[in-house]
């Protein structure tokens, strides 16, 4: 055990969190260490979650537009897949993100400690090295980029190979003839969309009344359609009673209102009910950071927690978990500690659930603001009257603006159809540029492209969108 | 029948408050006009009356909650149906013996606001039955606190129109966004509106100082904390506003008031006779409103923004009461055309009403010139703070009879010290000389007043 130097600033976690804070803190002259146990940063984005997702994904596109060129007299033979190769493929993508980080880590002269950290107290680490040991290790400031890990049912936790979490599922050990996906939020739709594509009878149980709960109902509504033509089947306001362990599966019994009559068995079941943020196992309560009734950390505007030496961000500095808020709060949280007079506050941090077709949406959503009872206009753009949409096959999607009426700003973008994961940026920008409707209807939009259906919805707001009439109310 | 009695409409502007203190519980009996709730608004603390007569049978407020004119605050059972209201009195006494009632109201109060500060005392005096280590580690603990950079929950506010990097701007120079009016479309703020409010900050002299750390007390004695009451409060703020905001340069001078003294002896049985009492005070009022119309711009407002100068051509005097709660300052309206009965009368009756907390909040604005007396009191001089928007305060201190020369030797004469505090935006030394000249003078002679007031 060796006692080195005092550190600087210490980060732990490598994920898009933890780097953006480490290479900023380098960038603006702090010496920074990056405690992270994996060989490269990348944390759960990179190794387990956004990007193997979003690499089959794209697969799954591919073979989903084959078959719809049947309709349009593109007739291809059904894909041979070779798992093991596209598996290789995944895992070169991770590779290459993930070493180009590592690089740029060197660049900066950032020190990756591989290893977990746990605090001893606010200004002392003790990190269990990779290569075995442990080292203890002084600090000024800590950034705590921690995540969060796949969060799990306890009643139903069997011990099974055949039982999968997102990390496992995205790890492609195979392709499951019948699989049941618990869960109807983002990652559960994601992966059932995956397996469905590469041929699996995907089934898929959500407890709510509806897919993707909290999100605008009219944009689910197009998602949801999709989901039920390629799943075999979706059981809404339906849980799952009990889970046991079969040779060459899981028989599963339900509950609810969809339930099946009797127990059926899949090869594989994916746990996906969402995620929890990783506060154990890290030496906090040796600090005074404090944890909340859901597990977040209380942080004030910077990122700072109740310990002044201490910084959280990411998945565990609050809702919503995911990777761009943490990064920009990772580079808020350095700047802070560089002595900045500067705040995380963002008006619109955008969500995007890669399904076929994508949903997206930033800012204030039409059902938050009915549940705050703000008056809000909406306005709509149907993706029927979208050249572009037609030329891509694909007329199922809406663009939503969120307006308040008494100065016609936009507060909110909500977005369904293909692409629109892509589109929901510019939603971004007139939310934190605090443009007003009339602002985008007077920008140029690209013909013909799908951008120009949020240009129409802000016409559509003043009754005089081109592609759709609209008879006078008089 | 059970009736509502709701939030009535306070004063001008005011359509909320927080609630400082309820004075009614469940089973009270209130009359109409009685005070049932303590209400803290933007402008003053009032209590706000009953409308109605009866029993409460509901309190729907408490102590810090934020309430809208209209929102309910009691329920009271005014005895339409008589019986129900008697069954209840008779139950009473059975069901709540008199302990019973005062724990209950005991129950209630750590939600007002001066408990908490009680309570810790109390708590520090059980502490005493605590070990001499406990003690000791309590007080080590306590230290710790104002090291640590507070924990502040990060505020959810809407949304501010203005882009990432004029927020980030106005951050950095120490700007509230949220106070900055844009100018662009939708309300948006541009840069140019955070400078331009920045720079108002500065030629109105406000931006907030931090307040320097405070060492910890309790390492050289015992101490005790109380929180601020209100009118603490906004005293403090206006002062230090005024304090920091207005070049205060103060003036004295001494009126021989000798024979105002024998007119007040003379003629007090009338005011009396009438119900009031005829006070320096009040002369000095009568003196004040001529004055201010010889020299108007001691009688006008500053806009400095628009670099004018406000003459306001009505007299307006405030004065300040002392009272067990604090400084309060209402304001006489038209004191130019009222006479001095009318004054004495009308200024016996704010010091009272004022005591007993029933000045309204719209008695509390519009002055344009005050006055503070503290005669009463004593001392030979003092230089009083102006009250913002105003430009000038006038101090009178204790009158001492002196020996003075005359033409005739010298004599005891009755001499009455006086300092005006003026803004020197607004009128310069010489001005002030004059004006209080003016004043010593007209109080010397009154016939001045004809002739120039």
């Amino acid at each position: 055990m060796a006692e080195s130097d005092r550190k600087e600033l210490v980060v732990i976690g490598g994920g898009p969190g933890g780097y953006a804070a480490a290479f900023m803190a380098a960038d603006l002259g702090m010496k920074v260490t990056l405690i992270d146990p994996g060989e490269n940063p990348g944390g759960t984005c990179l190794y387990r979650g956004c990007i193997p997702s979003k690499s089959l994904l794209h697969v799954a596109k591919l073979i989903m537009e084959s078959r719809d060129a049947k309709e349009w007299g593109l007739t291809f033979e059904e894909p041979k897949i070779d798992i093991d190769k596209l598996r290789t493929w995944k895992n070169d993508v991770i590779g290459k993100l993930t070493g180009g980080l590592g690089q740029l880590a060197k660049q900066r002269k950032v020190e990756h400690v591989r290893g977990m950290a746990k605090f001893k107290d606010a200004h002392t680490l003790e990190v269990n090295m990779v290569e075995g040991g442990t080292q203890t290790m002084p600090f000024e400031t800590a950034i705590l980029a921690s995540g969060s890990e796949p969060a799990t049912i306890k009643s139903l936790m069997i011990d099974s190979p055949h039982l999968l979490n997102s990390t496992t599922a995205l790890d492609l050990p195979e392709i499951p003839e019948k699989m049941l996906i618990i869960g109807g939020g983002y990652i559960g739709l994601e992966m059932g969309t995956v397996y469905a594509s590469l041929g699996s009878r995907v089934s898929l149980v959500e407890m709510t009344s509806g897919l993707l709960p909290g999100v605008d109902r009219d944009l689910v509504a197009i998602l949801a359609r999709r989901i039920k033509a390629n799943f075999e089947s979706v059981m809404l306001n339906t849980t799952v009673k009990a889970l046991s362990p079969q040779k060459n599966g899981i028989k599963v019994s339900f509950e609810g209102d969809e339930a099946p009559d009797g127990d059926r068995i899949f090869d594989k079941v994916l746990m996906a009910v969402g995620r929890r943020p990783n506060s154990e196992g890290l030496g906090l309560e040796n600090t005074g950071v404090e944890i909340n009734e859901r597990g977040f950390a209380k942080v004030d505007e910077q990122r700072r927690s109740a310990e002044p030496s201490i910084f959280v961000i990411g998945d565990l500095a609050g809702e919503p978990m995911l990777a761009h808020k943490a990064t920009h709060e990772g580079r808020i949280a350095a700047e802070a500690i560089a002595g900045s007079k500067i705040a995380y506050e963002p008006q619109a941090v955008p969500a995007v659930v890669f399904t076929d077709p994508e949903v997206a949406w930033a800012g204030l959503t039409e059902t938050q603001a009915k549940e705050q009872g703000k008056e809000v206009a909406i306005a709509k753009f149907p993706w029927g009257a979208s050249g572009r949409a037609l030329t891509l096959g694909r007329s199922d999607g809406l663009t939503k603006l969120i307006i308040d009426p008494s100065n016609e700003r936009i507060l909110g973008v909500g977005i369904v159809g293909p692409g629109a994961g892509e589109l929901i940026a510019e939603g971004v920008v007139a939310i934190e540029m605090a443009a007003t409707a009339l602002d985008v209807s007077l920008s140029i939009h690209p013909h013909p492209t799908l951008s120009e259906t949020i240009m129409e919805a802000a016409e559509a707001f003043y009754g005089v969108p081109t592609h759709i009439y609209r008879p006078k109310k008089k | 029948m059970v009736k509502e009695v709701r939030l009535p409409e306070v004063s001008e502007n005011v359509e909320s408050g927080v609630v400082t203190e309820v004075l009614v519980s469940k089973g009270d009996t209130v009359e109409v006009d009685q005070p049932i709730i303590e209400l803290e608004t933007d402008k003053a603390v009032l209590e706000v009356p009953s409308s109605e007569a009866g029993t409460v049978t509901e309190v729907l407020v408490k102590p810090d909650q934020e309430i809208k004119i209209g929102d309910v605050i009691i329920k009271v059972d005014t005895g339409g149906a008589e019986k129900k209201t008697e069954k209840k009195e008779e139950k009473k006494p059975s069901e709540e013996t008199p302990s019973g009632k005062e724990a209950e109201a005991g129950e209630k109060e750590p939600e007002s606001r001066e408990k908490p500060g009680k309570e810790k005392a109390e708590r520090e005096e059980e502490a005493g039955e605590e070990t001499a280590e406990e003690k000791e580690k309590e007080k080590k603990a306590e230290p710790e606190e104002p090291r640590r950079p507070k924990y502040e929950p990060p505020k959810i506010s809407e949304p501010v129109p203005a882009s990432p990097s004029v927020r980030r701007l106005a951050r950095e120079i120490g700007v509230d966004i949220q106070q900055v009016a844009g100018t662009g479309p939708g309300g948006r703020i541009s840069e140019d509106d955070v400078k331009a409010h920045a720079k108002q900050i500065v030629t109105r002299g406000g931006a907030a100082v931090p307040q320097r750390k405070l060492p910890d007390f309790s390492k050289w004695g015992e101490i005790e904390r109380e929180s601020f009451s209100t009118i603490r409060r906004i005293t403090a703020e206006n002062v230090a506003y005024s304090w920091s905001t207005i070049p205060h340069v103060t003036q004295f001078d001494e009126a021989d008031i000798t024979e105002v003294e024998e007119f007040r002896k003379q003629y007090g049985s009338k005011v009396e006779e009438a119900g009031g009492k005829l006070t320096v005070t009040a002369i000095l009022l009568k003196v004040l409103a001529a004055g201010l119309k010889a020299f108007p711009r001691f009688n006008s407002s500053l806009d400095m923004n628009a670099q004018e100068i406000i003459y306001k051509k009505y007299y307006h005097i405030a004065v300040a009461v002392d009272t067990n709660h604090g400084l309060i300052m209402p304001v006489i309206r038209d004191v130019d055309k009222k006479n001095l009965i009318d004054l004495s009368l009308e200024l016996g009756d704010i010091a009272m009403r004022a005591r007993k907390k029933k000045i309204t909040p719209d008695e509390l604005e519009g002055g344009t010139f005050t006055i503070s007396n503290q005669g009463a009191i004593g001392g030979t001089n003092f230089t009083p703070i102006i009250f913002p928007p105003q430009v000038a305060i006038l101090g009178v201190s204790r009158a001492a009879v002196r020996q003075v020369r005359t033409d005739d030797g010298f004599k005891a004469r009755l001499i009455l010290p006086l300092s005006l505090s003026y803004d020197h935006r607004a009128n310069d030394g010489a001005d002030a000389a004059r004006f209080l000249g003016w004043i010593v003078k007209a109080l010397e002679e009154p016939l001045l007043i004809t002739l120039e007031g």
